[in-house]
């Protein structure tokens, strides 16, 4: 079953192997070993006075409520995000997978918001859902909603979930639809004869010859909603109100960035690769086992 | 083989590179790089500054680099620092100034600059209210004032006119405010009646200064690290309440942190706004209605004669660097003393409602008349000179200002949504605010 290619010495190996482990040394490695190490420190901004404090910074984290919370709004958020992504994308990729008039066309358009940056998409919402430039803003203040997503915890977090989640249904969409078109029709047919109907056809035959897409995309949405999120946050609300919107990432480059505070920000990179190793292990060993190849 | 090509390419490349540079030598200039935070119309005149600058004379060419937002100018000139290569000038906004003076062997000191470089450094040329911010204790310039404001009313006259108010006899105190508030709402003059830009700079900084209330001890911070806050007091529970009985009646909008409610007012969406006396570029460019800008409104029952209020903006940062030369110190300081000259500043003052930050440049402005021409100019230098400064109105140097002003405003957002009640919310802002000073005055000691 397994072929082996063996080299007669460990030298070429190696050689070959250099190039990819000395990008991951420099652009992996090296910088996450920096920041475990920064998360044991407290540092002025400047990194003049550095004093090495154990493992304080994970103590005060841990013991700050409003971390607490973030942990539960990132959860909230990635979680609606991967829903919604998956299961609008699902529905397009079913819908246009039929055959219909300019399919192509409708399956071009709908890629086409992948390529837009998440800055950029968060200011395409904000002009439509700001209260006072938006154009739906302005509709639902006219209509009587007290629409102000600035001022309104519950609308903010609307308004982040769906931009994001708009910005990743393209991706979705590209992998449904190719795994929808990766079905034989020999199986879908022998399901229609058995007397299946189309609800059904989906559910017992589709679904579960999709669930590796989906198991490979509800990795990727997850990953993507904990950290490729934060442009979309930043220019959408920038964590508020209060810390209505503040996840994990976001957070981390507040304490970072803004507040200069490394150490903080370090321990809370720390936490989060924590997470992301742990997730990946659970999907990997007991999701996986479930999953139809 | 491959030795050899690559030996000639090298040998080629070099000498491409040595070609245009031996003409140049003759008037080779000394750049210096300035980082700054300024966009829009603003960003455009730091530019023309610095072009007046570099036609000024031929030994420095400053070199302009917008960086985005105050915090990323901030931000990255530290990662820059850090990585060894920094700009050789940084703008700095104000709240970060406890931050850059803490930074050691990072900055040079202004008053070192320029007696390094044996040039005269007269404290005395600049505003009281400008120097004392960026002074260390024993008086000394530390960073070069470049671009104050303080925060003013602005007032939308036709709005006032269409509601049947006075666009003569402005208000002067916030129960003034309030009913104008509701004679606009009355009338419908504009969707908002009054909103606000910077809510904690305007409804708590400028606010513990004009009625001399303390925002935190040790002289706001002036009298070292183990500062505290005071947000809890009597004068920001009645402050606090008043904003928000204002926007239960419908008075009020909160428009978001920082500088998200600029576009309000120009847009002629609100009547009455706060915010910085620079915004007059702004508006001067985009209001399609008669506007005034006044000093800002003080409650009578808790101060008869309000104090002076506090600048805001930045100041530029000399930095310093391993490879850095003594000419390149040299440059940062001709800088410095250009646009400290009375005509650079009345010409600043002028292109951006900035105050001017040397008495010369006031003066200037005021023998050709400008302010008789341009009422309400000078409503941001009144406020600032109109009472001699106290410790309460001398202005802030708290380590982690942007991260307390951040926290503030949480709380207010959380207390304008009615999830808690101003007594709650000053509560929490003056805990989480301790948490940081105390964090700061950890990392800055010893």
């Amino acid at each position: 079953m397994q072929r082996k290619t063996i080299f007669p010495q460990k030298g070429l190996p190696y050689l070959l192997l250099a190039p990819q482990l000395a990008i991951t040394a420099v652009f992996f490695f090296w910088p996450a070993g920096q920041a475990v190490w920064y998360a044991f420190l407290r540092q002025d901004a400047f990194g003049i006075r550095t004093q090495f404090v154990g493992f304080e910074n994970f103590a005060d984290l841990f013991a700050d409520p409003y971390y607490l919370q973030a942990i539960w709004t990132t959860v909230f958020f990635s979680v609606s995000v991967t829903v919604l992504s998956m299961s609008v994308a699902l529905l397009l990729a079913a819908l246009a997978d039929r055959e219909i008039r300019a399919a192509g066309l409708y399956r071009t358009l709908l890629i086409w918001p992948y390529a837009i940056a998440p800055a950029i998409a968060a200011v395409l919402w904000l002009f439509l859902f700001h209260p006072s430039i938006g154009l739906l803003g302005r509709g639902l203040n006219a209509m009587g909603v007290a629409w102000d997503y600035r001022l309104n915890d519950g609308q903010a977090m609307l308004v982040v979930i769906l931009a994001s989640a708009w910005k990743q249904v393209s991706y979705n969409f590209i992998f449904f639809l190719a795994g929808l078109q990766a079905i034989p029709r020999a199986v879908l047919e022998a399901a229609a004869i058995d007397g299946a109907r189309p609800i059904r056809r989906f559910w017992t035959v589709v679904f579960p010859l999709l669930s590796p897409t989906a198991f490979f995309l509800l990795v990727v949405n997850i990953v993507y909603a904990f950290f490729d999120t934060f442009g979309i946050i930043d220019a959408l609300t920038k964590g508020g109100p209060g810390k209505a919107t503040e996840t994990l990432i976001y957070r981390a480059y507040l304490d970072g960035r803004v507040n200069l505070d490394l150490g903080m920000s370090a321990a809370q990179s720390v936490v989060l690769m924590i997470m992301v190793i742990g997730l990946t292990i659970v999907q990997f060993r007991f999701i996986e086992r479930r999953v139809h190849y | 083989m491959f030795r050899r090509t690559f030996a000639t390419g090298a040998a080629s490349a070099a000498a491409l590179a040595a070609l245009p540079a031996a003409p140049a030598r003759a008037q080779q200039r000394i750049d210096i790089n300035f980082w700054y935070g300024l966009g829009g119309a603003l960003g455009e005149v730091v530019e023309g500054q610095i072009a007046r600058f570099n036609q000024s004379q031929s030994r420095f060419n400053v070199i302009g680099a917008f960086r985005g937002s105050y915090v990323e100018v901030m931000t990255s000139a530290i990662a820059a620092w850090r990585a060894g290569n920094p700009p050789h000038i940084a703008q700095v906004f104000e709240v970060g100034t406890a931050t850059m003076m803490g930074a050691g062997p990072a900055i040079r000191p202004v008053h070192q600059l320029f007696a390094d470089a044996g040039m005269p450094l007269d404290g005395s040329r600049y505003l009281a209210g400008v120097r004392g911010y960026y002074s260390d204790t024993q008086g000394r310039l530390v960073s070069m004032p470049h671009n104050s404001s303080s925060a003013v009313m602005w007032l939308n006259l036709d709005a006032f006119a269409k509601a049947g108010l006075s666009t003569t006899d402005l208000p002067k105190t916030w129960a003034q405010v309030r009913a104008a508030a509701e004679k606009l709402k009355a009338a419908n003059a504009t969707p908002v009646p009054m909103t606000t830009a910077w809510p904690t700079w305007v409804m708590f900084e400028q606010m513990a200064s004009i009625h001399d209330v303390p925002f935190a001890t040790l002289a706001n911070g002036f009298g070292g690290l183990g500062t505290e806050l005071q947000l809890t007091g009597d004068f920001f529970q009645k402050h606090v309440n008043f904003l928000l009985d204002l926007q239960k009646a419908g008075l009020f909008r909160y428009a978001g942190r920082d500088s998200a409610g600029d576009p309000l007012f120009p847009s002629g969406e609100a009547a009455i706004s706060f915010n910085s006396s620079a915004g007059r570029a702004r508006i001067v460019r985009e209001a399609k209605f008669n506007w005034a800008s006044v000093p800002l409104p003080y409650h009578d029952d808790v101060i008869q004669a309000p104090k002076n209020g506090v600048i805001g903006g930045a100041s530029l940062w000399p930095l310093t660097a391993r490879n850095r030369s003594a000419d390149e110190y040299r440059g940062m300081a001709e800088f410095f003393a250009f646009i400290s000259q009375a005509e650079q500043d009345k010409w600043w003052h002028q292109q951006t409602g900035y105050v001017p930050i040397t008495q010369g440049g006031y003066q200037a402005a005021q023998a050709e008349n400008y302010y008789q021409q341009n009422p309400g100019a000078d409503a941001a230098i009144i406020q600032l000179s109109r009472a001699e400064p106290t410790p309460n109105s001398q202005g802030f140097r708290l380590g982690g200002f942007v991260e307390i002003r951040n926290i503030i405003q949480e709380e207010l957002e959380r207390a304008f949504q009615g999830q808690q009640n101003a007594a709650q919310a000053l509560t929490n802002a003056n805990r989480r605010g301790n948490v940081v000073l105390r964090n700061f005055e950890r990392a800055n000691r010893g």
